[in-house]
């Protein structure tokens, strides 16, 4: 560890990985720091991602892939079932991943470029001077540092501390969160090539029960409910709990994993002066799905060829570093604020609307047909139900957006 | 004064709580919470917990 650098990047995510691994490769010195003692672990996602925006970042390894699913099967509170094929499923649905092994895996590819990473070192605060953020202060081993950096990148997570430090307030309120719980099960007996999705309010509250393959007879058995709507003597595990007593009674439990997802869509700003936010720590994760690995990714590496610009031309402020907050905004950014509108209409249903949706789309071809015609089918069938969508068409054909994150 | 009580033994440290908490007075080390003197007692950690590890002490 030196004690200055051009870039430190808090966290060792996948935001963190590629913003550090794009910044090295750009020829920058750059310092990873991530708290925990294994980077990777514990996790805490269902662990689904997009196989076309995948290969963007990373080529596949099966030492990371558990399973390549064919597409989704979702089941309406009646048990209306709608079959999707996997190019119009959404970004959730691809491969499932092992996150343990796919994080250290972009931690490596970040070292590789020449980035210096360094574990269990956690930053403490900010060192600001003159309303500018020039380093981080460490916790390695119970040691305290000071390292300075030409710029900061927050890639701590959910739980992000660098935003509020470097004043903007990233506190997520309960409404915007999904509380989730995830078993690791083996003898669930479901069919391998596809991802489950269930949904209804006695289920999951303003959530969905997910199963995802993880080869073998292994399955992500997980909930996310929304955090206004937890608490009150039931909180994520017990709901999932209940589905999995329900369904799965002699199922084993391999692990336990839990987590919050912030589904708030876009905050205010991402960037201060020598400073910048990516993934979860700058709320980037997809309001509908609560999948983030990909934008997460693509936060990355925007960031990572800003600060290179930003370091180049000298200037670190604020005002240079707008080009990342512009950059992702116009690109991860619409698809996240289509994906708040989707999200804030569909929370509100009751159950019978969730079924009269399910039923409307009962023996569609689904095979043939793009996410926006089946929002056109949905669309057309449920008008009343789905006139808060009407802007997002606008949006959709305004900006070609694909839906495939 | 520590106002609220985080079970070690439930806890998943996953850090939701953290990221809810509107006074910033949480923070997850390692596998711990550690709870600081801004904390209000406000509640908001506790509700969405998704293990339900955190009581607030009244």
């Amino acid at each position: 560890m030196k004690n200055e650098y051009d870039v430190v990047v808090i966290g060792a995510g996948p935001a963190g990985s590629i913003t550090a691994k794009t910044a090295a490769e750009k020829g920058l010195s750059v310092l990873l720091i991530e708290k925990r003692q294994e980077i990777g672990d514990p996790v805490r996602c269902a662990e689904g991602v997009s196989k076309v925006w995948l290969r963007k970042h990373i080529e596949p390894d099966h030492r990371w892939i558990c399973a390549d699913v064919k597409g989704s099967r979702i089941f309406a509170p009646d048990g209306t079932m709608i079959e999707m094929a996997e190019e119009i499923a959404g970004g959730e649905v691809g491969y499932v991943l092992e996150r343990k092994i796919f994080d250290r895996a972009l931690a490596y590819e970040a070292s590789k470029a020449g980035a210096d990473v360094m574990v269990k070192t956690r930053a403490t605060d900010l060192i600001i001077e003159n309303n500018f953020i020039k380093g981080v202060k460490v916790s390695h081993l119970g040691q305290s540092y000071d390292i300075k950096a030409k710029i900061v990148i927050g890639a701590d997570g959910v739980e992000s501390k660098v935003g509020r430090w470097a004043g903007i307030d990233t506190a997520i309120k309960p409404a915007d969160i999904e509380t989730c719980a995830q078993y690791l099960m083996s003898g669930t007996g479901i069919d391998q090539n596809y991802c489950y999705f269930y949904l209804g309010n006695d289920v999951a509250p303003a959530g969905y029960v997910w199963i995802f393959p993880k080869g073998n007879d292994m399955a992500n058995v997980g909930i996310g409910i929304m955090g206004n709507k937890s608490g009150n003597g039931k909180h994520a595990i017990d709901y999932l709990n209940d589905f999995v007593n329900d369904k799965y009674p002699d199922a084993k439990i391999l692990e336990v994993d839990v987590g919050g997802v912030p589904v708030c869509g876009s905050i205010e700003k991402t960037i201060a002066n020598g400073l910048m936010l990516v993934g979860d720590a700058a709320r980037q994760s997809d309001p509908i799905t609560g999948g983030g690995i990909i934008n997460a990714m693509e936060a990355g590496k925007i960031a990572g060829e800003v600060a290179y610009n930003a370091i180049s031309k000298g200037d670190v402020s604020a005002n240079a570093l707008n080009e990342y907050e512009i950059k992702w905004r116009e690109t991860i950014g619409r698809e996240i604020d289509n994906s708040l509108i989707v999200k804030d209409t569909f929370v509100k249903f009751t159950d019978k609307e969730l079924n009269s949706l399910g039923h409307s789309l009962e023996g569609v071809n689904f095979s043939s047909m793009s996410l926006i015609e089946l929002l056109y089918a949905l669309f057309k069938a449920n008008k009343k139900l789905l006139w808060d969508l009407r802007i997002l068409f606008k949006n959709v054909v305004k900006y070609e957006l694909d839906f495939e994150r | 004064m520590v106002t609220i009580n985080v079970n070690k033994f439930k806890c998943g440290y996953c850090g939701a709580c953290v990221s809810v908490c509107p006074a910033g007075a949480l923070e997850l080390v390692e596998t711990w919470i550690e709870v600081n003197e801004l904390c209000t007692s406000c509640g908001i950690c506790a509700k969405i917990c998704p293990v339900g590890a955190i009581e607030v002490k009244k």
